[in-house]
């Protein structure tokens, strides 16, 4: 049931108009980061904040919404931003990736393939790839501008200089449509190759940064290597002690105070699926 | 010394308020040319400099670059993409301070690779590679490859600031006082170094300098500036031992003899 007195999806209708109109030029110009005015959410900038201003503005009547945290829709980040938008938008909810026509996520990209007419929507806290490079604001505006992107390589041979591979696991950067060097959010490199050409649209929103980027529907998204150094998503090589996946990105989780450990799939709802596969084939 | 200038500019002015930094200068370089820009402190070498290289605007006359394929480019009318990318290719800038020119927080190899990678370089190998034999070449121990520059003495820094700038095989190079802030001994082994550096590649450079003595070394051409304007120019040996102009030859005579 919908709460009363707020509007639908909680953002006012000039609000979510104006987030359409960025996500609009955002879509027309993969990758670039539009700047938009993220509004007080109720909760704080760092929460998903971002995320849920994107999700307010796209979302409809008749959309199912699922929402994700670490691959998880257990988490108290997911759960409560599952139960915000089921009351102030009245929404069915899924925990299915199949089911749903929107995701919202932090950290993770299901497994499960997504397929046209789906929307996943990053949480994205810090929109800016070269920001740890290059400390003033407007000089990143004009290496965006001029595809000068050569200082992030250089940042790459110095991983593989100091420790012989790229040493980024989370939020590796990527070229979107061979043109803009993008902020996969803080994504598992793992999960950088199902970026590409993937069917569905993909909408990313930093609250805090005020900024809004897209990945329209099969645009090439490229993970930045060197020719001799090609890029390498890492898993655990383990297979999930529930499923018994090798194909999917693994948590390490601790299981007693004696040294014990255990890998599960990040994703529960693709975990539970391929269980409950292997129960009825039993 | 053939052909036609790499670089040429006439008429430049430019006050900075009731200053007047530039007043007519006209200047021409010539591929494989070393010509220095001497005066005293205030005198606009480095805003000439900064004026030729793009970096600023005359509020009048021009400055033109003739690149490697012969057409010639007003320096004034290029995009900031073109001029970029003119800095890393065919350019190259020595700053005074090598702070200004290096990233401090990036290794020697890394500094070095940064051209490289910027004009679409992608084999980690072969940046390597070049940027190891580049600290050979400017005397640098090419174990010191992953040393961080902050860790260098500032002739060590110096030397690397050059030879990130030269890695790109540039025709025309700007230096603005390249030997200052260094010790004697040091500054005299940085000019050894360059001019070896300036035969071996055939590198245009124009240098701007207040040591007379460093000007003589290198320069093929020298021009005097005091308030603005060039008051005296010619080949560096002709205006050094025959100053015509009365400030060029207080210049002169002000040299400490050692």
């Amino acid at each position: 049931m919908t709460a009363l007195g707020y509007n639908f999806g909680y953002l006012d209708e000039n609000t979510k108009r104006m987030i359409r109109r960025a996500l609009l030029k955002a879509v027309a110009i993969p990758g670039h980061q539009v700047p938009f005015g993220a509004r007080e959410m109720p909760l704080p900038y760092g929460w998903g904040t971002g995320g849920i201003a994107v999700t307010a503005s796209v979302i409809g009547a008749s959309d199912r919404l699922k929402v994700i945290d670490q691959g998880a829709d257990d988490t108290t980040n997911a759960v409560s931003i599952r139960r915000f938008f089921a009351r102030v938008a009245g929404v069915e909810t899924t925990e299915r990736t199949t089911d749903a026509t929107i995701i919202q996520t932090r950290h993770r990209i299901p497994e499960t393939p997504l397929r046209e007419g789906q929307i996943l929507v990053y949480q994205v806290p810090m929109p800016e790839p070269l920001f740890r490079l290059e400390p003033r604001v407007a000089e990143t505006k004009r290496m965006h501008a001029l595809a000068d992107y050569g200082l992030m390589h250089v940042k790459l041979y110095e991983d593989i200089a100091r420790h012989g591979h790229v040493a980024i696991s989370y939020n590796y950067p990527v070229l979107v449509g061979g043109r803009y060097l993008m902020s996969p959010s803080p994504i598992p490199a793992f999960d950088n190759p199902k970026m590409d050409r993937m069917p569905a649209l993909q909408l990313f929103g930093a609250g805090r940064e005020k900024r809004i980027y897209a990945v329209p529907p099969y645009t090439a998204v490229r993970s930045l290597d060197f020719e001799d150094h090609p890029f390498q998503p890492v898993r655990a090589d383990a297979p999930c002690a529930l499923c018994g996946s090798r194909e999917s990105y693994l948590d390490e989780v601790v299981v007693d105070d004696r040294g014990g450990r255990m890998f599960v799939c990040s994703d529960t709802d693709y975990c539970s699926t391929r269980q409950s596969h292997q129960e009825a084939a039993e | 010394m053939s052909g036609l200038p790499l670089l040429e500019a006439a008429g430049l002015s430019l006050r900075f308020g009731p200053v007047p930094a530039l007043e007519d200068v006209s200047i021409e370089v010539y591929p494989g040319e070393v010509v220095a820009i001497v005066g005293e402190s205030g005198s606009g070498k480095t805003t000439l400099l900064r004026v030729l290289s793009g970096m600023m605007r005359p509020e009048a006359g021009v400055v033109r670059y003739r690149d490697p394929e012969g057409t010639v480019h007003g320096v004034q009318e290029m995009g900031e993409a073109a001029l970029r990318r003119l800095h890393r290719t065919d350019w190259g800038f020595v700053h005074q301070n090598p702070r200004d020119g290096l990233r401090m927080r990036v290794s020697a190899g890394g500094n070095i690779g940064e051209r490289l990678m910027a004009v679409g370089a992608r084999h980690y190998g072969n940046i390597r590679a070049e940027a190891a034999e580049w600290l050979r070449r400017v005397e640098i121990e090419p174990g010191r490859i992953d040393g961080m520059p902050a860790l260098f003495s500032g002739g060590m820094q110096q030397r690397l600031q050059i030879a990130r700038t030269l890695v790109t095989r540039p025709r025309l190079v700007f230096m603005d006082e390249p030997t200052g802030g260094l010790d004697v001994s040091v500054q005299a082994r940085l000019l050894d170094m360059i001019r070896a550096l300036v035969a071996d590649l055939g590198l245009a450079v124009l240098i701007v300098t207040h040591d007379i003595a460093a000007a003589r070394l290198l320069a093929h051409r020298l021009l005097v500036m005091r308030r603005g304007r060039v008051v005296e120019q010619g080949l560096t040996d002709r205006v050094l031992d025959d100053p015509q102009h009365e400030y060029t030859q207080l210049l002169v005579a002000s040299v400490l003899a050692a």
